[in-house]
């Protein structure tokens, strides 16, 4: 099978800005913002971004890939959580119903549910979800070579190095995600919130719910509750990050503090360079459930981080802090140290 | 093959936590010599800079096992990145003579065609196409996920039972929920994982992971991360043999395993009843923060009250 592969190293290619479209509200605005491609997903539990008041339904999804298309820009459509066995028939019909909006590819996780897509529509193109975790050539030539998979998004597990080394490999485009919420497990991988909550990414498509976040005051501090569970306690007037569990502070032996990660967002705007460099086609944009004014902030921001480096501009260096809304910032695993 | 009419086997899972060399060849010769159980998982799927310290003893380890008429299984790498780590998985998928494993799709690149297989619970198998895509691609026991609901292990149990693949369970143990690329007990003594001095060695259950309020919440092994407690699905074993669960795994610990056996044996032939178990499960020496509230349900939330 011959695909796509990576350009070679030197040569500046424009890659694709592939951004978050929540609602149909937040894909006009990413569209105008300069998106490349949009992401997004039905209003069931076929995506990963499963929240109350976000995604679309199949005539709104007409609607919004006949909108950007107009526009020039790309829809992809995630159908990315792990279908429930006996329920198989809700994701088949997501794929299908994609298919029949006119999506430009479809984000799949399940290996079964890539199985079914390669047989009964082939020419639909296919993306890898995160939540597949294929984090090595091995694994993304077995997606290739068995499911005609076209791009592989690559796990937030990675350094840049590493990424370099996977492109050279593969017979496929990567996707990175180079800003917002930041799994500090394997994506598709993790069963925290399941296990604290009931509710998981893999089969309902959410992390830590609001549905299970109880704030309550005690003393001088605000406790935030997942669940059973304190995540952490912030002294009263002091902003409290959201309860995402595995951003709490806990205590192991003799420490005490955030054991997993800090409450920390992913930057990576001023990678871009080496990430083009390291043979990445596309990057992503995280944050289908954030308001349009973040969409549109984040989105002009990185349209203007990636026209300044094809122009041989530097990108700005306080580009993307204020987007990150008092939160700090990481590149997370792109720098070996992480780990 | 009627599931009711056979016993289920039972299952030696793969050692998950960082024991000393001589740790591990003493316990796995006791399993050899005095542990109850059909079936052996042998092989590093944690971390790969634990392989070393075994990689010598493992051919003893294996042979010893088989020769006490143990099936013998090696286990693949749950996370795999590095050119090392890709080889350790081609060396496995390239054993003669021994059934293998797999703990994600990175073996399936390099396992021949024919070559049959198991499939850990580390593999997404949520749904009826998976396990079908798996079985025909050469699968012969699929041990299902933590996080599926009870419906979901009886349907998926039913496709097993139509294509004549053994559906397992993960019945002892704590519960591996995720993995990652950090590892977190190098973070919390201050080191970097590339000079991680292995201080995950000092934790042979892993280390518990506490809520400010001072509440058992999970426990680190390295670079995974498990439950607080234990698992020991003693309260649905009828219901899941029923279902056409025909494998039960226990997994590793430093307590008494051949005491663990026994109980799981004696409740699966139904000559104990699930109080019977627990009570007994009293004795085999899991300590005050594993064995504290043991989950006795096949859903790891049911402990906690999500589901």
């Amino acid at each position: 099978m011959t695909l796509a592969v990576a350009a070679p190293s030197g040569a500046r290619v424009r890659p694709e800005l592939v951004c978050p479209a929540g609602t149909p509200a937040a894909l006009r605005t990413a569209v105008e913002a300069g998106a490349d491609a949009v992401y997004c997903g039905f209003r069931d539990e076929t995506n990963a971004r499963n929240f109350p008041g976000l995604n679309f339904s199949p005539a709104e999804l007409t609607e919004g890939i006949r909108f950007a298309h107009a526009h020039g820009t790309k829809v992809l459509v995630a159908i990315n959580t792990f279908p429930r066995a006996g329920g198989t028939a809700l994701w088949h019909e997501a794929v299908a119903r994609a298919e029949g909006a006119g999506a430009d590819a479809v984000i799949l996780a399940d290996l079964g549910l890539v199985a079914h897509t390669a047989a009964k529509h082939p020419s639909l193109r296919r993306h890898l979800s995160v939540q597949a975790a294929a984090a090595n050539p091995d694994a993304i030539r077995f997606w290739v070579e068995t499911f005609g998979i076209r791009r592989v998004v690559l796990p937030r597990v990675l350094s840049v190095p590493e990424i370099a080394a996977i492109n050279a490999e593969i017979p496929c485009e990567s996707e990175v995600f180079v800003f917002g919420g930041l799994c500090v497990m394997a994506e598709g991988r993790c069963s925290l919130s399941s296990h604290a909550t009931g509710k998981s990414p893999n089969m309902t498509g959410v992390c830590s719910p609001p549905s299970h976040v109880v704030y309550r005051e005690e003393g001088d501090e605000l406790v935030a509750k997942l669940g059973a569970f304190t995540i952490d306690r912030t002294a009263k007037g002091v902003a409290a990050p959201y309860p995402t569990l595995c951003k709490g502070r806990f205590t192991a032996g003799d420490y005490a503090g955030h054991v997993f990660e800090d409450p920390v967002s992913l930057d990576a705007a001023q990678m871009i360079p080496g990430l083009i460099e390291a043979g990445v086609t596309a990057f992503k944009i995280e944050g289908r459930q954030r308001s349009r004014a973040y969409t549109q902030a984040v989105v002009a921001s990185f349209r203007k981080a990636v026209d300044d480096h094809m122009a041989g501009r530097p990108i700005a260096a306080d580009m993307t802090r204020r987007l990150a809304e008092g939160q700090s910032t990481t590149a997370g695993a792109y720098k070996k140290t992480w780990r | 093959m009627s599931p009711v009419s056979n016993p289920p086997t039972l299952v030696m899972g793969p050692l998950l936590y960082n024991w000393s060399p001589e740790t591990y060849v003493d316990f796995y010769a006791r399993v050899a010599d005095e542990i109850d159980v059909d079936r052996v998982h042998v092989g590093e799927v944690v971390c790969s800079k634990r392989e070393p310290f075994y990689a010598d003893h493992l051919p003893g380890v294996i042979e010893r096992l088989t020769r006490a008429g143990k099936t013998v299984v090696v286990d693949t790498l749950a996370l795999v990145t590095l050119k090392r780590e890709r080889q350790l998985v081609a060396d496995v998928t390239g054993l003669d003579g021994v059934e293998i494993e797999i703990n994600d799709v990175t073996p399936l690149a390099t396992l021949a065609p024919g070559r049959r297989f198991a499939v850990s619970p580390l593999v997404n198998v949520y749904d009826e196409g998976t396990y079908g895509w798996l079985a025909e691609r050469g699968a012969w026991s699929i041990c299902l996920p933590f996080e599926l609901p009870i419906a979901s292990i009886e349907a998926l149990a039913a496709e097993g039972t139509r294509r004549g693949v053994e559906t397992q369970v993960f019945a002892f143990g704590r519960l591996p929920l995720a993995i990652s690329g950090r590892c977190y007990h190098a973070r919390i003594h201050g080191l970097a994982k590339d000079s991680c001095q292995f201080v995950c060695n000092k934790d042979p259950d892993g280390l518990e992971v506490d809520t400010l309020d001072g509440e058992g919440f999970l426990a680190i092994n390295g670079v995974q991360t498990l439950s607080d407690t234990a698992v020991a699905v003693l309260d649905e074993t009828e219901r899941l043999v029923a279902a056409g669960v025909s494998a039960f795994r226990l997994s590793p610990h430093a307590c008494d395993m051949g005491a663990v056996a026994t109980i799981f044996r004696e409740r699966l032939a139904g000559r104990i009843d699930a109080d019977e178990a627990r009570v007994r499960f009293g004795g085999v020496g899991l300590g005050p923060r594993l064995g504290r509230p043991m989950m006795t349900g096949v859903w790891p939330a049911t402990a906690t009250g999500g589901r």
